[in-house]
């Protein structure tokens, strides 16, 4: 009776607020996936707070800096939307690093040259806005709140990497050569973002009829390839797919096998950078706790003082 | 190359290499809200050295911002050696920012009414986000000098490490002088006074001591420093060194 | 992990004249610092006049099995709406 109360407000495109009454399997969900979100944007500072002090402009330093400042923003209203399920943040970065939640596969790929920072920006970035505009619309109200900031923010995320990359493609020959390479190492794993086939994708059941997620992995990867390719062209480089093709009768692009394979194999630990994303989200977790105890120390003692 | 050119270059200076060394703790804050705090700060210090190198470099006339912040080498930088110092642990960072945003502060309060009115401009705009930056490094001053007795002892040993740097910040040379004298500059030694008072107040409150004046270390304005900023320079510079001919 | 942090709920007026907002929450160990980190994270782009924070643990809710005791009664109570009365045709100003 109740889950079936809690299906009509669903289908009605009412959104369910945390104290609502909610299917156990609708809360474990969501926890994985608004933590999942949440933890890759934090892990995904370090691939570009790598070149935080490499920019090089000035511009480019503040431009880079405050976008990896965002994705910590980010981050942080995302675990706060996923506090509200009943879980503390301390539980969540615990899951992390036990390696019992996962974040996006993308960041353990290594960030080799300034151009990356277009990659990043313009792909990584635009394969995840396509996915949380998507997600603005979701059943959970804080995790859709949280989208809409999100997606308001980051407007500028993908702009930035994009305008670099057209810098470089059209600067010296090694810029241009850098910008390709750049693109041919993150063009795959891009659009492996969106995740297994909608053939291979057991979970996308109930998130679809939850309506936590709107659109299946396969339409939001379409809808990427389809917008990304065009901005490619105009900028003059070459997306590295051989079977990428106009479709005339579907009005979307065709295109290659992705590498499953290597897709596991990142999401199993085995990528470039798992090890030494998480080993420095720790040590800095870790070199933080003489801090946070001082922090709680010192409250204690002035709450002492007041009372 | 004019007093007044090298007179902002010097804040630039600064600005950009404290900008620099917050950067690094970008994804390695002891908390995710602090990151952000950390950030936030180093986008200030980058922001203002962005300024005064527009304005150094409209009075030099030949170089862009990005070539003064680019395309110089350690003799040619004229930071305080106060801000080149590592960040190490999170108290060494605080103590050091405390230091020099106290300095910062009453500088800027006096810079902002130099008769240069780009000057005066920048220091006003500058002095809000410091006495932000002061609030920020005084308060964690406090919590960690007044929080566990291990937290005591790691601001205590930051603030050790970073007092003798702290003699350079109220040196006057020639070129302080001139500008001094034509009513653009600030009187560095006439800071000093307020600056004691300020650290002493916030120290106390702190149950912190003030380490003993014994030696400072002295030549940033000559462009003599330590070790550390080759290091820094090297990698802020290392794509406009490598590829001289691209642009970004 | 052993440390448990407090909760504030972050509360953002965006100018004079308007009404606060809740926005989030941010995770701090005392007031002054909940007021900071709710100024970094909140009003990185110039969205703030002024900033409330309150431990989460204050604010109580009303709970949804309670909402149709809690809201519904007001439903037929049309007469609190000014579109429920009949006005003289051609007045004006009322």
């Amino acid at each position: 009776m109740k889950e079936e109360l809690f299906q009509q407000k669903i289908d009605k495109e009412q959104k369910i607020e945390p104290k609502d009454w909610m299917p156990q399997d609708y809360r474990k969900h969501l926890i994985r996936q608004i933590s999942q979100h949440a933890h890759s944007e934090i892990i995904g500072m370090q691939p570009e707070g790598n070149w935080i002090t490499r920019a090089p402009s000035l511009r480019a330093k503040m431009i880079l800096l405050a976008k990896v400042q965002d994705e910590a923003g980010h981050g942080l209203y995302l675990y706060s939307a996923c506090e509200t399920l009943g879980i503390s943040r301390q539980e969540l970065v615990q899951q992390l690093h036990d390696g019992k939640a996962k974040y996006s596969s993308i960041f353990n790929y290594p960030t080799l040259s300034w151009a990356d920072m277009g990659a990043v920006g313009w792909l990584v970035d635009g394969a995840a806005i396509v996915n949380q505009v998507s997600l603005q619309r979701t059943s959970y109200g804080p995790y859709a709140r949280g989208m809409v900031k999100i997606c308001k923010e980051e407007s500028f995320h993908q702009r930035q990497g994009y305008e670099i990359m057209a810098e470089m493609a059209k600067g010296t020959k090694e810029q241009k050569e850098m910008a390709q390479d750049a693109l041919n190492r993150f063009w795959w794993p891009s659009i492996m973002m969106f995740g297994p086939q909608d053939s291979n994708s057991p979970r996308t059941g109930n998130a679809m009829k939850w309506k936590i997620k709107r659109q299946t992995n396969d339409e939001l990867r379409q809808s990427f390839i389809d917008k990304t390719v065009g901005q490619a062209e105009i900028i003059g480089l070459t997306i590295p797919d051989s079977e990428l093709k106009w479709n005339e009768k579907t009005g979307h692009y065709d295109f290659g096998e992705m590498d499953w394979d290597e897709f596991w194999n990142v999401v199993n630990g085995n990528g470039p950078c798992n090890h030494q994303r998480l080993v420095h989200h720790q040590k800095a977790h870790t070199e933080g706790e003489w801090v946070r105890e001082a922090a709680k120390a010192y409250a204690k003692k002035q709450e002492l003082v007041t009372q | 190359m004019s007093d007044l050119f090298t007179y902002t270059l010097r804040i630039a200076d600064s600005s950009l290499i404290l900008g620099q060394r917050m950067s690094m703790w970008c994804s390695k804050g002891p908390t995710l809200e602090e990151d952000i705090a950390l950030s936030n700060i180093g986008l200030d210090m980058f922001g203002q050295a962005n300024g005064f190198y527009e304005y150094a470099a409209q009075l030099d006339g030949t170089k862009s911002a990005d070539d003064l912040a680019f395309n110089r080498n350690e003799r040619e930088f004229f930071n305080h050696q106060l801000v080149e110092q590592e960040n190490g642990h999170f108290g060494i960072t605080i103590a050091r920012n405390f230091l020099h945003d106290v300095f910062n502060f009453l500088f800027y309060t006096q810079l902002s009414n130099s008769k240069d009115e780009t000057l005066a401009a920048l220091a006003a705009k500058s002095l809000k986000e410091v006495k932000y930056h002061l609030r920020h490094s005084s308060n964690w001053l406090i919590r960690l000098g007044d929080g566990t007795e291990k937290s005591n002892t790691k601001i205590q040993e930051g603030l050790n490490t970073m007092w003798q740097f702290t003699g350079e910040l109220f040196e006057m040379d020639e070129i302080d002088k001139q500008i001094l004298s034509a009513g653009i500059g600030v009187d560095n030694t006439a800071l000093k006074n307020d600056w004691d008072t300020l650290v002493n107040n916030t120290l106390q409150k702190a149950k912190l001591n003030r380490p003993e004046d014994t030696y400072m270390a002295t030549g940033g304005k000559k462009g003599l420093h330590t070790e550390r900023l080759g290091f820094i320079l090297a990698e802020m510079q290392y794509l406009q060194r490598a590829y001289p001919d691209a642009k970004w | 992990m052993t440390e448990n942090t407090i909760v504030w709920e972050v509360f953002i007026q965006s100018k004079n004249g308007l009404a606060h907002k809740h926005v989030g929450n941010v995770h701090a160990s005392d007031k002054v610092m909940a007021l900071e980190n709710a100024r970094e994270l909140y009003t990185r782009r110039n969205e703030g006049s002024c900033i409330w924070v309150v431990k989460a643990e204050y604010i109580v809710s009303s709970e949804s099995e309670d909402s149709e005791a809690f809201f519904d009664p007001s439903n037929d109570k049309i007469y609190r709406h000014p579109t429920f009365y009949t006005m003289p045709e051609g007045s004006k100003h009322i």
